[in-house]
């Protein structure tokens, strides 16, 4: 179980100097997240004793925000923007093709726990949609052809990250 | 030192997406390499505004635009242009209009009038210097010292500056309240929660010229009697983020915020908060909501922000584009300012146009000029030679102007009478491919997921209107679903606690207003003329055109498509689930949707 001790001593400072800011919750979370990529349960709780904020308040503003994710992301989250602009060009058909080729739906993760889909409000690229993003990269005027390719990259690499790890633990 | 040339690179999301950032870097390398380090210029800059054509960068002074470029072009050009001094001529922006010549002269800027934009492309944002050097922080000084807080206000008066959020408040009436409003503590806020889909205005000035919104948030500070200021950003925004933090330090640095600014006496502290992925946030007792850490649910006004707002105290808040204009106000004068614009709707508009418009971009444009210019001078027309249905203004809480009325005029009230509003600044063209109903439901689906839920009109009436488009979309409804959905509509209009609520039914009003045919040749006809509703339609082989290639068959992933290569092939309209494989796999275009 992650407790606060898993925290960098950064992370644990920053919770310091905002621990008597009036409104600190939510840029508390984001930097959680940013370090796990989640906001982990037990983490949760501490925090509320931290802040002395019970732990229903912290759950109440943690479901309302979109942003703020409860479980372990995929490690290659892939956005489809459904902003106006990439919605008339074909985002929703882009969703639906990523979901057969993975067998999941959006908002869940892969088995292997290497791919997840995920919609996203406009990203303000609207001259290039569709558009998509996969972790940090950005991808544009995507055809639903280009998918596959897409795809494989991130496979390719996680193949490549593998045989490395490997070849130094021998 | 003085440089021969200057190369500014679009440094912000759209052209980054394609690699301006490795342009940049590869521009470093390659100046190094010929020892041009002391004649040639990089500089990060902000949006140019011509985003279809990205990325995109400058050679000054020998005003060449050159666009779609690619990191690898790089060294052509440093070779080509700098060593040899031959720009390179298969990159350079064509004009369609007219050939050669400065900035003012491409087509695309001369119809522009860029007052709040005038930064964005020009100087490197992350410099505060460079800002300085155009006349930055000369609105503030102004105030500061040759003016009292209520000449300020009545300068904002005079100017007739209107709200740039949506709904075009007059913003000197705002800070007025504010101003007189009981109080010791006194906040002002800027509203960058950008979240209509389609619109990114706020971004690309925050991300091009993030000091503009800094001076008019200290000016306002000033006026109002304001002590602290949040910037609320959405978290979307990466890059802007850093920008506003970046430079917000950096006005620290040099006076501009803090102790005693300037000298004068007055003070006043600046800090950036984080939205974490709510719509309604936009609104702006749930923004407030959201800086105070809790969940952004909208409270009812009054108390209006401006007499109760942030932690209880009397609040300003304004819109990022509006803060822009109260700098470049003070900066030049309320007399100027009110000479741009219509009677009711002063100064300039930032649009977003984007959709099926041949140059996605960002434009500024005198309040006043008629929709069709905007689309037609500045947009280049519609893609692919299409025809233009409808434009959509004001994202989910605007509505559609039909293809008869553009030439109305850019302007508040004429906007509002056509039953849309202006919004932050959205305009998204739809042509004939596009199926109104399917737009709505876009919209609807938008707002219901981003209701709240605090309030029962707006969680109940958006999610009933949705099940009645959604009927409509595949021809199962019935022609006194109409009235129901008219009817719903009102009530959300009337009843519901805020903003969201109130407007979330203006894209089916509207369309229902101006293509009610639509509406009702799906309902009895069981058509949809754009071919967008998938239930309306079914896919089936020509056998004119078909080649008996079975390539569609093959695709056919639930197969139906019987027949065999001798015979030709048939589309089982039982199994068929219209995904459009079999069109996309057809080689001869013989699969069409009827």
């Amino acid at each position: 179980m992650l407790t606060m001790k898993d925290l960098p001593e950064k992370l644990i400072s920053f919770i310091q100097t905002w621990k008597e800011k009036e409104g600190n919750l939510i840029m508390i979370f984001h930097e959680i997240q940013n370090h796990f990529g989640y906001v982990p349960r037990s983490i949760a709780f501490e925090l509320s004793e931290i802040l002395d904020v019970p732990v229903a308040r912290i759950y109440e503003v943690l479901t309302f925000y979109s942003q703020f994710k409860l479980e372990p992301p995929g490690k290659y989250i892939i956005s489809v923007c459904m902003g106006t602009a990439c919605y008339l060009k074909g985002a929703p058909g882009l969703i639906e093709e990523l979901e057969d080729m993975l067998n999941i739906k959006q908002g869940q993760s892969t088995e292997d726990g290497l791919f997840e889909i995920q919609s996203v409000r406009c990203i303000g690229c609207c001259s290039a949609a569709p558009v998509l993003t996969v972790n940090d990269d950005v991808y544009t005027k995507v055809e639903k052809s280009g998918l596959k390719d897409i795809i494989k990259e991130y496979m390719n690499r996680e193949k490549a990250e593998s045989n490395k790890a490997q070849v130094t633990s021998k | 030192m003085v440089y021969m040339y200057t190369v500014t690179i679009c440094g912000v999301m759209g052209c980054n997406a394609g690699k301006s950032e490795q342009i940049y870097e590869n521009f470093l390398k390659e100046i190094k390499k010929y020892n041009l380090e002391d004649d040639v210029n990089v500089v990060k800059t902000g949006c140019f505004g011509l985003c279809e054509e990205g990325p995109i960068l400058r050679i000054s002074p020998d005003y060449i635009y050159y666009t779609r470029v690619q990191p690898q072009d790089v060294e052509e050009i440093v070779l080509e242009h700098f060593v040899k001094g031959n720009p390179v001529e298969r990159l350079i922006y064509k004009d369609p209009k007219k050939i050669d010549g400065e900035d003012r002269d491409i087509s695309f800027y001369s119809k522009q009038e860029r007052v709040v934009l005038k930064n964005c492309g020009i100087i490197n944002a992350d410099d505060i210097d460079e800002y300085v050097g155009s006349d930055g922080y000369i609105g503030l000084e102004n105030a500061l010292f040759k003016m009292t807080p209520e000449q300020v206000i009545d300068e904002i008066k005079k100017s007739g500056l209107r709200g740039r959020g949506g709904a075009g408040f007059p913003t000197w009436r705002k800070w007025t309240f504010t101003r007189n409003s009981p109080g010791d503590k006194k906040y002002i806020i800027c509203n960058a929660d950008e979240g209509d889909p389609g619109a990114f205005m706020d971004r690309s000035i925050i991300e091009g010229d993030p000091h503009s919104v800094i001076e008019g948030m200290i000016i306002a500070a000033y006026a109002i009697g304001a002590s602290m200021g949040y910037v609320y950003i959405r978290i979307e925004y990466g890059f802007a983020i850093q920008r506003i933090k970046k430079a917000i330090e950096k006005a620290y640095e040099y006076g501009f915020l803090g102790e005693n600014i300037l000298g004068s006496g007055f003070s006043f502290e600046l800090d950036v908060r984080m939205g974490a992925g709510a719509f309604v946030c936009g609104e702006e007792t749930a923004l407030i909501a959201s800086i105070e850490g809790k969940r952004g649910t909208p409270v009812p006004r009054p108390p209006y922000p401006s007499v109760k707002g942030l932690f209880g105290c009397p609040t300003s808040i304004n819109n990022v584009e509006t803060w822009v204009n109260v700098t470049r106000i003070l900066a030049n004068g309320a007399d100027w300012y009110s000479k741009i614009g219509t009677e009711g709707s002063k100064g300039t508009k930032v649009f977003c146009l984007t959709g099926k418009v041949e140059n996605s971009s960002i434009v500024e444009v005198p309040m006043g000029m008629s929709l069709r210019e905007i689309i037609f001078d500045l947009g280049g027309g519609i893609k692919d030679g299409k025809k233009i249905k409808a434009l959509q203004t004001g994202g989910p809480s605007g509505g559609v102007i039909p293809e008869h009325l553009l030439d109305t005029p850019v302007d508040y009230e004429r906007l509002k009478d056509l039953g849309s509003m202006m919004g932050s600044g959205g305009m998204i063209v739809i042509d004939e491919d596009d199926c109104v109903i399917d737009i709505a439901k876009f919209y609807l689906d938008f707002c219901v997921e981003e209701s709240c839920g605090r309030c029962a009109p707006c969680r109940i009436g958006g999610f009933q209107m949705l099940n009645l488009l959604d009927k409509i979309s595949k021809g199962k409804a019935e022609l006194e679903d109409l009235t129901r959905l008219k009817r719903i509509a009102l009530a959300m209009k009337k009843a519901s606690l805020c903003g969201l609520g109130q407007s979330a039914a203006n894209p089916v009003i509207s369309t229902l207003n101006y293509f009610e045919h639509e509406y009702i040749e799906h309902i009895t006809e069981k058509k949809c003329r754009a071919k967008k509703c998938k239930d309306l339609i079914s896919y089936v082989i020509i056998d004119d055109k078909c080649r008996k290639c079975a390539l569609c068959a093959k695709e056919c992933p639930v197969n139906a498509i019987p027949g065999d290569r001798e015979k030709g092939f048939v589309i089982d309209q039982e199994k068929c689930i219209k995904c459009g494989l079999c069109i996309s796999a057809c080689p001869f275009d013989a699969v069409v949707g009827e």
